[in-house]
């Protein structure tokens, strides 16, 4: 990086230096010359490779992106027909700066509670958000603004692209212990100790459910003792929400952490996404919310939190946002959501079992425990990555090469192609 | 309608019988976290947690912009007129969504497209057809590959992606904004870390462009400089460049070896004609020079609030485009990972199908007919109106949804508190929001405001 700039500058002062004629630089050459290749997106990028392969066995389970068990995107029944209704009924004027505000009082209900008293109250500052990315974004911008000495801590592993918005938004980051490779576990002592010796008002950022991309969440015991300890260091917790109603099937029941640092007393951040729960990835629809102390302060932030997305897109898009309020807002359609959401999970728990049930049938020396005991779309299997390499380049099998599979992509179809793959990388280890 | 779900793709989880008979299916589970006593717990809690960490954080300001919008709708007089916010609107003054929107959007249900993740730069089809509207469809920039172009947040998101590129990659280099340009430019290079300087644009004294300050002002800036321009219809001002200008312009640009940046947000809106409009931006093309171009399609296709716009940089060689746009997708990844779909899909069908484009094409003449309806009917009545000899001939110079009024922010507060009329505080009013019906009026108000008040 240091070197692009000293050549960059180097550069400019040569061009300074000569005369300013016209054709000063040829037309072969250009002001992009120093621009190298970025790197292929670790997670998107296993997409683009997956649909270059001709072969007719492949399979992704790279993104996480739910598929039914034909190995199809789905569009959920509630997401059609409020789509169905919404048609031809809206101007497309631009939304507020914060976004839709029925959709963001319905979505708060989801994470805060039906009937929480700081909704009542009016001390959240909420906007609507660019998905879960968008909310994340937009929280270190503000961290980065009025908290700017401080830094993030940020679980190992996480989802690859929390390392990039802190950076992008020049938060200084720190990690704490998180996944425990033996136990292919919880590192809960390891997590407590680095939450103790972190200086005090630390900000740290927490997986609310289904932890991208382990499936390693702590247990509602652990979940009280890490808020217990978090206020007696006065840390912050930011929570990324991208997996609400997919962990358990149980919406209510995933938003069981922030529920227990709401009780202790936590003003906390929440990023919430409807990309899977909602199956909107591509409208780009979530929501960031931010506990204040009182109602005066949670308008004064949510006005900081518009002045940070004003110069970054003004206004979030409009058609994602208005399925969701459509559905929240009828009781009907939200118990089809609700209905559909668990079905979804369940049939992951359910691909869990069998992927597990068809390693032990073929005799693997490993232990397949963690795939049943992980929670969420994904398994942290194990898989080293040249294990990951041999599974994509000899099966044609395409996963993150931190071993993660997202259980979503495994089908009744391909659960035994899987298994035996997986198996015949890792029966010698 | 129900039955003729044409699924690309994607299914439904459950049997379709399900929906149709609307089972009851029961409430979704109370919420049994938040007990009575919990409330009590969390206020004794509250008092014990140490005062809060964002406790000096003071209000923004109201945004200069769309806070006159939110202003308007708290009015409650029935004369008020609103013409803050550059929003097309009918001769009833209502907002107007474009038939050929409709009707993609019609498709679109009917396809019962899916919802996945587009690629983190954007639509593969939106793509290609935003470059062809910009450059010309055959136009050797895309033949030989040399446009680096990705989906972005409509011109806003756009503008900031080309802002992350050249702070990443031109430390230290200056963008030269025009005095004045639209309140959000400022906001876009602040956030994003880029400095910037104005060169001179507006002239007070004519109402008119300044054109020898322009010349000069690029002129002196630090080699390599940025210089942000309009494509057409500048905003606030309505003042364009005339072809003959915008060829000296593009000579100063490369003599001094800066970066042309176009903003184009009004493509076919100001003179009717998407081809006309880009003739600024197609110029700069055929001298070979590299640029950035933002582009929106929130007026001109009237998809304000699904956000769709593009960012080009038209590069020397495929190669380099490459390699841009690589290192774009690594600024939108950490910002939203990958840009929404619906408005994209609706500009890609548009395009996309000859006899939409060809609607498209006639509605958009439509639009811009009836803003230059209205700045006849406007210049009409104020020149009948006002005996004083002023020359208001520059409302019929000026181009575009807006006017620049020449008002000063006493005299545009004198428009909102006497008058009821709604503008931005540099004297700009909106044209689409004006009627024929109430150009009378306006033009009452103008004279009061600037014969009257200093």
């Amino acid at each position: 990086m240091a070197m692009r700039i000293r050549n960059l500058a180097s550069r400019r002062t040569m061009m300074m230096n000569s005369s300013p004629i016209s054709g000063l630089r040829s037309m072969s050459s250009s002001w992009w010359k120093n621009v190298e290749p970025a790197p292929k997106d670790p997670i998107l990028g296993v997409t683009e490779a997956f649909l270059a392969d001709p072969s007719p066995d492949k399979v992704n389970v790279g993104v996480g992106a739910y598929r039914d068990d034909n190995g199809k995107p789905v569009v959920l029944d509630c997401v059609r027909e409020a789509e169905r209704r919404i048609a031809g009924t809206s101007f497309m004027e631009y939304l507020p700066m914060g976004g839709s505000v029925k959709m963001v009082e319905e979505t708060l209900k989801l994470a805060y509670g039906d009937n929480s008293e700081f909704v009542k109250d009016k001390r959240i500052a909420a906007v609507q958000s660019l998905s879960g990315t968008g909310a994340c974004r937009l929280f270190a911008d503000f961290q980065k603004r009025f908290c700017p000495g401080s830094q993030i801590y940020i679980p190992v592993p996480t989802w690859s692209n929390h390392h990039n918005i802190w950076r992008d938004a020049q938060v200084p980051q720190k990690t704490y212990h998180y996944y425990h490779p033996e136990t292919k576990g919880l590192d809960f002592k390891g997590l407590m100790d680095d939450v103790k010796n972190a200086p005090e008002g630390s900000f740290f950022l927490l997986h609310a459910c289904a932890h991208n991309p382990t499936g390693v969440d702590p247990t509602e015991e652990q979940w009280r003792e890490i808020s217990q300890l978090f206020k007696a260091k006065n840390h912050f917790a930011f929570f990324d929400m991208a997996y609400q109603g997919f962990a358990s099937g149980d919406p209510a029941r995933d938003a069981k952490s922030i529920r227990i640092f709401l009780e202790d007393g936590h003003h906390i951040g929440i990023s919430q996404s409807y990309a899977k729960n909602m199956g909107l990835y591509g409208q780009r629809v979530g929501c960031l919310s931010v506990l204040c102390e009182n109602e005066k302060q949670a308008v004064t932030v949510k006005s900081q939190l518009q002045q940070l997305a004003r110069p970054m897109y003004s206004n979030p898009p409009l058609h994602g946002a208005q399925i969701v309020s459509t559905i929240l807002g009828d009781p009907e359609l939200k118990s089809l959501w609700l209905k559909e959401v668990k079905i979804m999970a369940d049939r992951i728990i359910g691909m869990r079992t069998t992927l597990r049930e068809s390693l032990e049938k073929l005799g693997s020396p490993l232990s397949w425990e963690h795939v049943t005991k992980q929670i969420g779309m994904f398994c942290y299997s194990g898989l080293t990555p040249e294990q990951v390499d041999r599974l994509t380049s000899e099966y044609h099998i395409y996963m993150t090469r931190n071993g993660r599979i997202s259980m979503a992509g495994v089908t009744t179809g391909n659960v035994g192609y899987l298994a035996n793959a997986i198996h015949e990388v890792t029966k010698s280890s | 309608m129900a039955s003729s779900m044409l699924s690309l793709g994607s299914t439904s989880l459950l049997p379709r019988e399900f929906i149709k008979d609307k089972l009851k299916l029961g409430a979704s589970g109370s919420n049994t976290f938040l007990k009575a006593k919990s409330f009590s717990r969390v206020t004794m809690s509250v008092a014990a947690v140490k005062p809060s960490r964002f406790e000096g954080i003071t209000m923004a300001p109201p945004d200069p912009i769309l806070g006159v919008s939110e202003a308007f709708k708290a009015d409650t007089n029935e004369l008020k007129l609103n013409l803050g916010v550059g929003a097309y609107r009918t001769e009833e003054l209502q907002p107007y969504v474009l038939n050929v929107v409709k009707k993609a959007e019609n498709l679109m249900l009917e396809r019962g497209d899916n919802k996945e993740y587009l690629p983190i730069e954007g639509l593969a089809a939106f793509n290609k057809a935003t470059a062809e509207l910009l450059f010309g469809a055959g136009h050797p920039v895309i033949k030989e590959q040399k446009v680096a172009t990705i989906q972005g947040l409509s011109g806003t998101g756009s503008l900031r992606l080309a802002a992350a590129l050249i702070e990443r990659y031109f430390p230290g280099a200056k963008v030269l904004i025009s005095a004045p340009t639209w309140g959000n430019h400022k906001n876009i290079f602040n956030d994003a870390k880029v400095p910037w300087s104005e060169y001179r644009y507006y002239d007070p004294k004519t109402i008119g462009l300044d054109f020898e300050g322009m010349i000069a002002d690029i002129k002196e800036a630090p080699e390599g400089s940025f210089i942000l321009l309009h494509g057409c219809a500048h905003n606030p001002t309505g003042i364009d460049p005339t072809p003959e200008q915008w060829v000296k312009i593009a000579d100063v640009i490369q003599e001094k070896n800066h970066i042309p940046f176009f903003d184009v947000a009004y493509q076919g809106f100001a003179s009717g004609s998407l081809d006309e409009d880009a003739s600024s931006v197609r110029l700069f093309a055929e001298r070979g020079m590299e640029f950035f171009v933002a582009q929106s399609y929130s007026k001109n296709l009237g998809l304000y609030a699904e956000r769709i716009g593009a960012i080009n940089v038209v590069c020397s060689s495929a190669d380099a485009a490459t390699r841009v746009k690589s290192q774009l997708k690594r600024i939108a990844r950490p910002m939203y990972s990958n840009p929404p779909v619906h408005g994209a899909r609706i500009v890609a069908n548009v395009v996309g199908d000859a006899a939409m484009f060809n609607e498209w094409k006639a509605e958009m003449e439509m639009m811009a007919g009836r803003i230059k309806t209205v700045r006849q009917k406007l210049y009409d009545s104020l020149v009948s109106k006002d005996k004083s000899g002023k020359d208001w001939s520059f409302i019929l110079k000026q181009i575009g949804m807006f006017s620049f009024t020449g008002l000063n922010k006493a005299q545009s507060d004198n428009m909102t508190n006497k008058w009821h009329v709604y503008m931005t505080k540099d004297g700009r009013i909106s044209l689409a929001g004006l009627s024929m019906a109430k150009c009378e009026y306006l033009a009452d108000a103008i004279i009061d405001s600037y014969h009257n008040v200093s």
